[in-house]
Parts: structure tokens; sequence; C-alpha cells
């Protein structure tokens, strides 16, 4: 196997799931809009009730939406890696993983690959999530302007503006925790018989990691509520994730978070491929049939 | 009882080997010690009712199951020793569809040059030539999803095609297709193993898909039940056509399983 079939096979893995993602346009609207809903209707009603302390990374009161952006960010990739592992269960279902499953390729390497080809969609989603928020008026670190005139029609300056370094900082944070959530849909896609049980999963998976988790109030104000739902969120994967992106987007690293995704990502990924088995659903179907026989 | 008719006497050389293989699906066993060979430039027709083992088979062979007991070799390659790397050699075409429908032809045949490692300039060459000698050459920009059955079928065809495989394997490719496009398919394919000396492994039940030189195996019940040519296999039987002997062969348990 030469590493020059390695990369044209992963290209076209990516380039695949590209091709299906711009094709599939109310997906991206959808990944959109939901944590958008959560950021104008939820962040503003909560902005009155809720005051933010000033809690690392954030060097000053910060209003509630923009507490809350991170843990959206999160979100984003949480759904993009579960939407990913179904369409891995649909793909199975189907017989088009038979197609990836029958070339001379390592399992390892195509679950990988399409983890990776996962997570570049979620990136996607996720600039377009922090460009909108900041064009609702969330105070995230701001564009740096190369040459601006100031307009009458717009409250600001318009011209050619580059965006902040944290965009940048933020995507290794980005690129870990997007494979964190896909290993973790990929364990869960190989545990699951089929496609309809898996919406089941998905809401025992997604909501309670995004309710338990510091993506809402911050862990000191969770453990003035509830001592036994701060342990809980404590040891949620999803609080580690939602950190590691929240000091990132301000240039920092918060290494217990880091060590937590990364290690989960790691658990997560080993699990997955030793679980994954493309002949489990043909399988089953066979011994059912050879059971009712 | 098993059967072996005789072949032409010429020494050839498998593609593919197939030696003692069993298979379990939990308690019930679905292959019983199976063993053949299919040879390049030839067609094996793997004849065999529903049931009969024929999709376990190429599950097998493909690696989607991890065979337990025997051996399987594609071109000399043994996939224990060489996993998945022995899949080199090999093309399907699985019984279900497996395109993608949301791409175009071309999308979906650039995607696996990609995975079977083509540069893109190679892949386009010989998807070209691959497409045009199915008559669908004018299709490569067409979403698959506006295909027909037919249509769908020879894509697959081509797809498994594109990177020259010295083996190919069928799993009943014309399940549900009309009769001049079942016929214009085995034609072809029967043109490519002769022409490009490929080694086709062709999983039917259906006996006009059966030309009388092809070799010839009959699948029941998990036991290869005669082998050799067909046309020697159904002078071994004393049938007077193929369905005879296949009927004669299987008990005549299958008749509504299979057709003429």
């Amino acid at each position: 196997m030469s590493a020059t079939h390695l990369v044209r096979a992963f290209r076209g893995i990516v380039w695949r799931e590209m091709l299906r993602f711009l094709q599939q346009r109310e997906r991206f609207f959808a990944a959109l809009v939901r944590p958008l809903v959560w950021l104008i209707i939820f962040a503003a009603g909560f902005r009155a009730a809720l005051g933010i302390s000033i809690i690392p990374p954030y060097e000053t009161y910060i209003t509630y939406d923009v507490y809350i952006t991170p843990g959206l960010l999160a979100m984003i990739q949480l759904f993009n890696g579960m939407q990913s592992s179904l369409s891995m269960v649909y793909d199975r279902e189907m017989g088009s993983m038979r197609v990836l499953l029958t070339t001379p390729l390592p399992r390892w390497f195509l679950l990988l690959s399409r983890l990776f080809a996962s997570v570049i969609v979620s990136l996607f989603q996720v600039y377009a999530f922090i460009i909108v928020a900041q064009l609702v008026g969330v105070q995230l670190p701001p564009w740096i302007p190369i040459w601006t005139v100031p307009v009458d029609f717009w409250p600001g300056e318009l011209g050619l503006v580059v965006p902040p370094l944290e965009y940048l900082t933020v995507l290794p944070a980005l690129i870990l925790t997007g494979m964190m959530f896909g290993a973790l849909g990929m364990l869960l896609s190989s545990t699951i018989k089929q496609l309809e049980n898996f919406a089941g999963i998905m809401n025992f998976v997604i909501f309670p990691m995004f309710f338990a988790s510091s993506a809402l109030y911050p862990l000191w104000k969770m453990k003035e509520g509830s001592l036994w739902l701060y342990y809980i969120c404590l040891y949620n994967p999803f609080t580690w994730a939602v950190e590691l992106i929240r000091f990132a987007l301000y240039r920092q690293i918060n290494w217990t978070a880091l060590s937590v995704v990364v290690g989960c990502l790691v658990v997560f990924l080993a699990l997955s491929v030793w679980a994954y088995d493309p002949s489990r659903g043909i399988q089953q179907r066979k011994a059912g049939a050879a059971a009712a026989a | 009882m098993q059967r072996e008719a005789s072949g032409d006497g010429k020494r050839r050389v498998p593609v593919l080997t197939v030696k003692d293989v069993s298979y379990w699906y939990g308690s019930k066993q679905a292959l019983k010690d199976v063993s053949f060979d299919v040879y390049s430039g030839k067609v094996t027709a793997l004849l065999g009712p529903n049931g009969a083992g024929k999709t376990t088979l190429f599950s097998l062979i493909t690696r989607l199951f991890d065979a337990s007991e025997g051996v399987i070799e594609i071109a000399g390659r043994s996939a224990a020793e060489w996993g998945s790397r022995a899949l080199g050699p090999l093309g399907v075409v699985f019984q279900q569809p497996t395109l993608d429908l949301d791409l175009t032809v071309k999308q979906n045949l650039r995607y696996f040059a990609a995975l079977r490692g083509l540069s893109r300039k190679d892949a386009d060459k010989r998807m070209e030539a691959a497409l045009a000698a199915l008559d669908m050459g004018e299709r490569i920009e067409e979403r698959v999803r506006s295909l027909n059955g037919g249509h769908r079928r020879r894509v697959e065809i081509a797809r498994a095609l594109l990177h020259s495989p010295e083996l190919l394997l069928l799993d009943e490719p014309t399940i549900g297709l009309d009769v001049p496009t079942r016929s214009a398919i085995v034609k072809h394919i029967h043109k490519l193993a002769r022409e490009d000396n490929i080694g086709v492994l062709w999983a039917t039940h259906l006996f006009d898909e059966v030309e009388e030189d092809d070799d010839l195996l009959v699948l029941d019940r998990g036991r290869i039940v005669a082998r050799g040519e067909a046309k020697d296999v159904v002078a071994e039987t004393g049938a007077r056509d193929l369905g005879g002997a296949f009927r004669l062969l299987i008990g005549g348990e299958a008749e509504e399983d299979v057709a003429a």
C-alpha cells in the first residue's frame, strides 16, 4: 500500500463527504438555525436574568450570549458527529459501506478518514455560525480592519477586514473536539443494530450531554444549585470540549480540558475501531432468519 | 453427492482459490467445506436456490465476514496473510445497489477510483472507456437517482472494472432487470472475461445466464453439489438442459427459486 494510494483515498473520502454536505443544504441551514435559536431567543431571555461574573478565560464581565457561544459551537459539532454516525449506519444498511470495505485499505484507515471528513464538514458549520453570531451582535473577538470607510446605511464601517487570530487559535481545539464527538458517534453507530434505533440513542446522548455541561451555565453556578448535578457536569466530556473551545477562542489553553478531550478521543476511537463490524446488520438478519427457520 | 465434471485438460492457474471454507450464523451452518477455483479468462457461474449460501460465500471472499475455517486466496494472496491488501485484484458488484444516488455517475466513479488509488486523470480516462463499453458514456454527468435499474447496474459494473481487476465477483447483478438489459450484461461480462482475461465468479439463479462452456458450481444448503463445465454437468446428470440438471442435483426442491 503506497502513501500515494492512502493520500488519494483520503482525499476521495473527504471529497465525497463535502459533496454530500453541499447537496444537503437543509442540513447546513439546520446546523446554523439550531444554535441561532438558542443564541437569539434563549440567550436574550437569560441575558437579563443571569449575570456572569469574571471567570477565566474572560478578563471582564461578559454578556450571557458571549458565554454560551462556545457551548453552541460544541453543540454544532456534537450534532454533526451524530449526523455523521447516522450516515454510517445508513451506509451500512444501504450497502454503500461495502464499497469502502472491499477496497484494499485497512479498516482503521477508512474509519479515521471518515472521521476527519466529518470534522472538516463541521468546521464549515462552526465558522459560518461564528460569523452569523457576530453579525447578530455577539461580542466575540473582532475582525481586524485593513482598510475601511464609514457609511451611512450601516452602524459602523465597511471595507476590507481580516479574521482575528483567535479564529486560528480555536481551530486545533475544534478539530480535537470534532474528532471526539465523531468518534463517540462512530462508537454508538457500531453498537446500533438498525437505523430505526438511532433517533432514540441520539436523544439519549445529545440532550443530556448538552444540558448537563458548562455550555449553558458555569460550573460554579451549577454547584450552587445542585451538588450532584455539578458532579455530573464535571465528569461529562462535553463540558471539557466546551471549555477547550472557550479558552482557545481567547488564545488560551485549558490543560485539563485538553487532557480530557484527548483522552476521551483515544478511548472512543479505539473502542469504535474495535467494535466496528460492517457485516453486523447482515449477520444479525441472517442469524435471526436462521433462528426463525 | 459432489460431482466433478471433466474439463478441457489444459493446465489453468486459478485467480481465486476457495479451500475447505465453512461458516456459521450462530449455531446454523451456512457453508460446509466449500472448495473450488475460479480461472482467468473464464466465467464461473455459481448456481443455487435462495438461501444456498451464495451471498455468504461472497461476503467471505470480500472479507466482509471473516472465514472461521478454510482458506481463500485471490491471485495467490490469502486474506489471512495479506489482510485487506488481498482485495487489490478484486472487483465486486453486490446484489444490493451500492451507488450514491445523490452523486452523478462521474462523481461515484471518481470516488471509487480514489479509493483504489487511481489519479484523477487516469480515473477519468478509464471511466470514459468503461462506460462507453456499456453504452453509458452519454450519462456520465447524470445523477444516479435519475437512472433506471439497468443503467445503475451498468454503472456498477463499470465501477468494478475501473482498476482493471483480475477477479470480478458478481452477486446476482441482473436481479430485477428486463430481459434485453440482462442479456446485454451477460454478453458483456463473457466478452470481458475472454478479451481481458478476467476471472469472473457470477452468482445467479437464472439458468439462461450460464453459457455451456462456462465453469459451473452448484451450491445447495451450503455445499457444492456439482462442479465442472456447464455442458459436462448437464451431461453427467443425464438431464436435457441445465434447468433439469439443476433440479436433479438439488433434489427438485427449489423449482420455485430458480428460473429459466
